[in-house]
C-alpha cells in the first residue's frame, strides 16, 4: 500500500547512502534457521519486534537489508547459545537505544504510552456509565 | 498544450470553488438568497473542471510528454501503458490532484442528487465543501503545480520505482483515496448542520449513504492494500502497524464508528452530538493521516525529502479546517441536546459501546503513531510497532467483539439479556470449544497458541455463529437489504479474524538453500526446485525459478514461478514472490540470491487460511454494498412515490 | 442536572484541545531539524573487546586492545561497497598525513574489491580489520557504513561522526581528536 510508495521512495534516496551493489549479508544464520524449532521461534518472536536500522520501517524479520541479516544472524546465534531473548533485546537497546525495539519499555520518556490506553479505558468506562447511570435512577 | 489546459481547469476550478463558498455563505442570509440558487450548478462544474485537469495529467503522462516536470521526474517512455497511467498518481502532485477531483465531484454529485435536506442546509454543506476545496486548490496550484513545464526537455523521464510498477498500485490509492476523500461529504454535512443546527434523524439518512460509500472505498482500500504490501513485500506479512497504515486504518475506524452513530441517528434520534463529533473526526482522520504520510515527518531517515514548505503549508490547511470546524462544534454541540435517552441493554447501548471501543482503539492508534515525535521533541527516539499496538488495540477490540455478538440481536430502547440468552447458546459453546480444543492441542505438545489468537480464534468462532443470527425467525425474501448487509459485514469481521489468528497462530516458515532437483518440505508441501532460468520483461530482466509443488504425498504437482528481478530504469533489485492458493491456506515461495556452491535460497511460507483476511474485509465492504444498495433502493422507491402522489393530485386538480 | 450540563460543556472543548496539542507537536517536529539517523547510545563508554581477523594480507587485524594504547584513535567503519566511502577517502587521507592514527573495520566485503578500493581510493589504515558478518559492527552500535569513532587513550569511545566526512568536519573531529589526547 502507501507504506510500499514510502519505502520505494526511501530506497531511491538511500540509494547514494547504501549503495545497490552492496549483497545480501553472509552472516551464517541471516538465511537460515536454527534447527530446533523451539528456539527458532523464539528467534523468530524477538526478530518480528527488532527494528531495521537501514530499512526503518521494517523488523528484521522483513528486510533484505544487508545489516537486518546480520542482525538476525546475531539474534538465532544467541538464541542458540540458550541466550534469553530480553537480554538479548537489552543488549541491542543499549548500542542503539530504544529505537531499535518496536516493544517500547516502561520508562521515564514512554510512560505515556502506557498511561494513554489506561486512561481511554477509565474515560470510556466512565462516559458509558454517565450515559446508563443515570438511566437506571431515573428509570426512563 | 493538455498541460496548459490541465492547468487552466484547475485554475478555473479553484475560481468557481471561491464562487461556491460566497454563493452558499450569502445564500444563507435574508439578503443574497438569490445567490443560493447558483450553489448547485456552481458545484457541479467545479467537480467536471477539476476532472478535466485530472483527466490532462493522466493524458500527458499516457504519451510521456517530457517536457512536464512531473512526467520526467516520475515516468518513462519505456513503461508498459498502463504503469504509465498509474504512475500520473504515485507521486505527490498527482495524487493531490486526484485528491482536489474526488473532493470536487463527490460535492458535485451530492449537489446534484440530494434534495431531502432544508435548503439552508445543503448550501452551508456545500459552502463548508467548497471552503475544504480552496485550502487544497491553493495547495495544488501554489505549492504543488503538477503541470509544471521543463526546459530543456530532457531525452528521458526518471522511471517509477519498481515496486510501485504493479497492478496494485493502479488501483490501490485511487481507491483509498476516494474513501479518504468521500468522508469529506460527512464532513460538509457535519458543518453544514452545526451552522444551521439542523441535526435529526433526516441529517443523518441524507449523511448515511456517503458515508457508507466513501466507507466501503476505505475498507477495499485497506483491504488491498494489505494484500498488496503481503504478496509485494516479499516477507509473507500483512500488516506492520507502519505509520502510513495506520494513517489509512484511522479514518476507517472513525467512519465505522460514525456508521454505527449515523444508524442510531436515523432510527432513534439520540446520539446527535455524537455524531456530529464523528462526522468532523472522520474527515479530519484522513487530512491528518496524508498530512502524516506527505510530509514525510513520520517516516523515515531516508524517505521523501522532508520539504518544509510544503509540509507547513498542509499543516495550515490542517489547522484551518480541522480546527475552524472543532471550534465550530464546541460552540454549538452544547447547543444541541443528545436527543432520546435509552437503557444500557439495547440496540442503542450496544451500539454506544461500539462507538467507544472504536473511538479507544483510534486513540491509541493516533497517539502510537505519534509518540515517536513526541519522544523526539524531547531528544530521545523510540519505536512504537506490533508489541504495542497489537495486545493495546485488543484490549478494546475484544470486548466490542463480545457485543457485537450480542448488539444486532436487542431490542432498540430497552431489551432484557434473558430474551436473547437462548440463541447466544450455540455461539458462546462454539467459542468455549474452539478455545478447549487449542489448549488442549498445546497440551498434546503441538505448539501452544499464543493468548491473543487463542482469543482470536475462540471469538471468530462464536461471532461467526452469532452474526447471522439476525436472520433467524425472519422471512429471508422479505428481509431488508441492510439487514442483509450488516450480517454480511459482521460475518466478515468474523472470517477476517479467523485469517488473522491462524496466520498468527499456525504459520509455518522454511528458509532453506536447494540445489537443483533438490526437494524440501514445508508442513503438508513437498517443494522441488526443478530449473532457474533467466526470462525478461518490458523493463527488466529476472531469474526465475520453477517450483514443482505437491500437497501431501499423493498430491498433483503444481509449477510455481517466483523470480528475483532486476529492473534498469531505476536500477533496482526486487523479489516476485509465487502464491499459490488453497481453500485452506496459501503457499508462499520467494526466490533469493545464488550461494557460492550453487545452491539456490528459498523462503517458503505455509499459512493456513491467511487468504480469509482479504476474503473477510471484502465480505465487510460487500456488506456495505448491500447495505448502501438497499438504502439508494428505498429512496430511489419514496420519491417515486411522491412524483406518483404529486402526478395524481395534480391531475385530479385539472 | 446543572453540573452535568457544564460538563458536557466543557467536553465539547476536548476534540478542538487534543487537536491543538496535535497542532503544535507537528509543528515542533516540521520546524526541528531532520536529524534522522540512529546514533550510538555507547559513546561516552568504553569500546567493546573485540579482535578482528585480517581483511589484507599482510596487514594486522583489529584488536579492540590496541585502542586503549594512550593515544586516541580513528575507527573507520566502512566498505569496497559504499560510494560515500568514496567521498570521505581525501578526507581521510588529510587526517591521516596529520599524524592521527586510523584503523579500518571494512563491514562485508571481500579481500580482491577492498584491495581494488584501497588502491583508487588511497590507503590511510593502519590496521584492517575485516567485520565479514557486520558482528562488530552491531556490537559498535553503529547502523550504516560510512561512520568514524573517535577513541581516546583509554578505549573510550568519545563521538560518534555518521556518514562521509566532507571537508567542512575536518576541523571537528581534530578537535575532537585533541580533546580525547588530553
Amino acid at each position: 500500500m502507501i507504506r510500499l510508495i514510502a519505502l520505494a521512495l526511501a530506497l531511491i534516496a538511500a540509494a547514494p547512502m547504501a549503495a545497490a551493489q552492496e549483497e545480501q549479508s553472509t552472516a551464517p544464520y541471516a538465511y537460515r534457521q536454527l534447527d530446533d524449532p523451539a528456539k527458532e521461534r523464539a528467534a523468530q518472536a524477538l526478530m518480528e519486534t527488532l527494528r531495521c536500522l537501514q530499512c526503518q520501517g521494517q523488523s528484521i524479520a522483513d528486510s533484505d537489508a544487508p545489516i537486518a541479516g546480520s542482525m538476525r544472524s546475531l539474534v538465532r546465534e544467541r538464541v542458540a547459545a540458550g541466550e534469553d531473548p530480553e537480554a538479548i533485546r537489552a543488549w541491542l537497546v543499549e548500542r542503539y537505544g530504544d529505537y531499535v525495539s518496536y516493544a517500547p519499555r516502561l520508562t521515564g520518556l514512554t510512560w505515556p504510552l502506557f498511561a494513554v490506553p489506561l486512561a481511554l479505558a477509565l474515560l470510556a468506562f466512565a462516559l458509558l456509565r454517565r450515559r446508563f447511570g443515570a438511566d437506571k435512577g431515573s428509570g426512563a | 498544450m493538455i498541460a496548459e489546459l490541465g492547468l487552466a481547469a484547475l485554475w478555473l476550478a479553484a475560481a468557481l470553488a471561491a464562487l461556491q463558498l460566497v454563493a452558499g455563505a450569502l445564500g444563507l442570509t435574508a439578503r443574497g438568497a438569490a445567490l443560493g440558487g447558483a450553489v448547485r450548478p456552481v458545484a457541479a462544474v467545479q467537480g467536471l473542471l477539476a476532472l478535466v485537469a485530472f483527466l490532462c495529467l493522466i493524458q500527458v503522462f499516457a504519451v510521456t510528454d517530457l517536457s512536464v516536470k512531473l512526467v520526467a521526474l516520475n515516468s518513462h517512455s519505456m513503461k508498459p501503458l498502463v504503469f504509465k497511467i498509474a504512475g500520473a498518481w504515485g507521486n505527490h502532485e498527482g495524487s493531490m490532484l486526484l485528491w482536489v477531483t474526488v473532493m470536487g465531484m463527490a460535492g458535485g454529485f451530492v449537489a446534484l442528487i440530494e434534495k431531502r435536506l432544508p435548503e439552508p442546509t445543503m448550501l452551508a454543506t456545500l459552502a463548508g465543501q467548497a471552503f475544504v476545496s480552496l485550502g487544497f486548490y491553493a495547495f495544488l496550484l501554489i505549492a504543488s503545480n503538477p503541470f509544471e513545464r521543463l526546459s530543456p526537455v530532457p531525452a528521458e523521464g526518471n522511471g517509477l520505482n519498481p515496486l510501485l510498477q504493479d497492478l496494485g498500485l493502479a488501483f490501490h490509492p485511487p481507491t483509498l483515496y476516494l474513501g479518504y476523500v468521500g468522508l469529506s461529504i460527512a464532513f460538509s454535512f457535519a458543518i453544514g448542520a452545526l451552522v444551521t443546527r439542523e441535526v435529526g434523524p433526516a441529517f443523518a439518512r441524507a449523511m448515511r449513504p456517503w458515508v457508507l460509500g466513501a466507507w466501503i472505498f476505505l475498507t477495499v482500500g485497506i483491504t488491498a492494500g494489505s494484500y498488496w504490501a503481503y504478496y509485494e513485500l516479499g516477507w509473507g506479512g500483512w500488516w506492520f502497524w507502519d505509520p502510513v497504515e495506520n494513517a489509512s486504518l484511522m479514518p476507517w475506524l472513525a467512519a465505522t464508528a460514525l456508521l454505527h452513530s449515523a444508524s442510531v441517528l436515523a432510527s432513534r434520534n439520540a446520539l446527535r452530538a455524537w455524531t456530529m463529533m464523528l462526522g468532523v473526526v472522520a474527515f479530519s482522520m484522513s487530512m491528518i493521516g496524508t498530512f502524516l504520510v506527505r510530509s514525510g515527518i513520520l517516516t523515515s531517515v531516508h524517505a521523501f525529502a522532508v520539504d518544509p514548505e510544503r509540509g507547513t503549508f498542509i499543516l495550515a490547511l490542517l489547522a484551518i479546517n480541522i480546527g475552524g470546524a472543532l471550534t465550530l462544534f464546541a460552540l454549538r454541540a452544547s447547543t444541541v441536546t443528545e436527543g432520546e435517552r435509552f437503557a444500557l441493554v439495547s440496540r442503542e447501548g450496544a451500539l454506544v459501546f461500539n462507538n467507544v471501543m472504536l473511538s479507544a482503539i483510534l486513540g491509541i492508534v493516533l497517539f502510537g503513531t505519534l509518540y515517536p515525535l513526541v519522544a523526539e521533541a524531547m531528544g530521545a527516539k523510540v519505536s512504537v510497532g506490533p508489541p504495542y499496538f497489537n495486545p493495546m488495540s485488543a484490549l478494546f477490540a475484544l470486548p466490542m467483539l463480545v457485543v457485537l455478538a450480542i448488539g444486532p440481536l436487542l431490542r432498540w430502547r430497552r431489551d432484557k439479556f434473558a430474551r436473547i440468552g437462548k440463541a447466544l447458546v450455540i455461539p458462546a459453546m462454539l467459542a468455549a470449544a474452539a478455545g478447549i480444543g487449542l489448549v488442549a492441542m498445546g497440551g498434546a505438545g503441538m505448539g501452544g497458541v499464543a493468548l491473543l489468537p487463542l482469543l482470536g480464534l475462540m471469538l471468530a468462532a462464536g461471532l461467526a455463529w452469532a452474526s447471522v443470527l439476525p436472520l433467524r425467525d425472519r422471512n429471508l425474501r422479505r428481509t431488508p437489504l441492510p439487514v442483509w448487509g450488516m450480517v454480511t459485514a459482521h460475518f466478515g469481521i468474523a472470517v477476517a479474524l479467523f485469517g488473522m489468528s491462524c496466520e498468527s497462530a499456525f504459520s509455518i516458515e522454511k528458509l532453506v538453500a536447494v540445489r537443483i532437483g533438490e526437494v524440501t518440505e514445508i508442513g503438508p508441501w513437498g517443494v522441488k526446485l526443478d530449473t532457474v532460468e533467466p526470462v525478461a520483461g518490458p523493463n527488466w530482466t529476472a531469474l526465475e525459478a520453477r517450483l514443482l509443488v505437491r500437497y501431501g504425498v499423493d498430491g498433483k504437482a503444481v509449477r510455481m514461478l517466483p523470480q528475483s528481478r532486476s529492473f534498469w530504469t531505476p536500477p533496482q533489485q526486487t523479489s516476485e514472490s509465487a502464491l499459490l492458493t488453497r481453500w485452506n491456506g496459501q503457499l508462499y515461495t520467494v526466490l533469493g540470491g545464488e550461494a557460492d556452491d550453487g545452491r539456490w535460497q528459498l523462503r517458503l511460507w505455509w499459512k493456513p487460511f491467511v487468504p480469509l483476511i482479504w476474503i473477510g474485509g471484502l465480505l465487510v465492504a460487500l456488506g456495505g454494498v448491500l447495505a448502501l444498495a438497499g438504502r439508494v433502493a428505498a429512496d430511489v422507491r419514496r420519491i417515486v412515490a411522491r412524483d406518483k402522489i404529486a402526478y395524481r393530485r395534480e391531475r385530479q386538480g385539472r | 442536572m446543572n453540573e452535568k450540563r457544564r460538563s458536557f460543556r466543557w467536553a465539547t472543548w476536548l476534540p478542538l484541545a487534543l487537536f491543538l496539542g496535535f497542532f503544535v507537536l507537528v509543528l515542533v517536529g516540521l520546524l526541528r531539524p531532520a536529524d534522522r539517523t540512529v546514533a550510538s547510545a555507547l559513546v561516552g563508554k568504553p569500546m567493546p573487546a573485540f579482535n578482528l581477523p585480517p581483511a589484507l594480507p599482510g596487514r594486522p587485524g583489529l584488536d579492540s586492545k590496541v585502542l586503549a594504547n594512550g593515544k586516541p584513535h580513528l575507527v573507520n567503519i566502512f566498505a569496497s561497497w559504499c560510494v560515500p566511502c568514496r567521498v570521505e577517502a581525501p578526507q581521510l587521507a588529510a587526517l591521516a598525513r596529520a599524524g592521527v592514527p586510523i584503523e579500518g573495520i571494512s563491514v562485508r566485503d571481500t579481500t580482491e574489491n577492498l584491495q581494488r578500493f584501497l588502491a583508487e581510493n588511497g590507503d590511510p589504515f593502519q590496521r584492517v580489520g575485516a567485520d565479514d558478518d557486520g558482528r562488530v559492527q552491531l556490537a559498535l552500535g553503529s547502523s550504516g557504513v560510512p561512520e568514524t569513532y573517535v577513541i581516546d587513550g583509554k578505549g573510550v569511545i568519545v563521538y560518534q561522526h555518521i556518514g562521509e566526512i566532507r571537508p567542512e568536519h575536518l576541523d571537528l573531529l581534530l578537535g575532537k581528536l585533541k580533546e580525547a589526547g588530553e
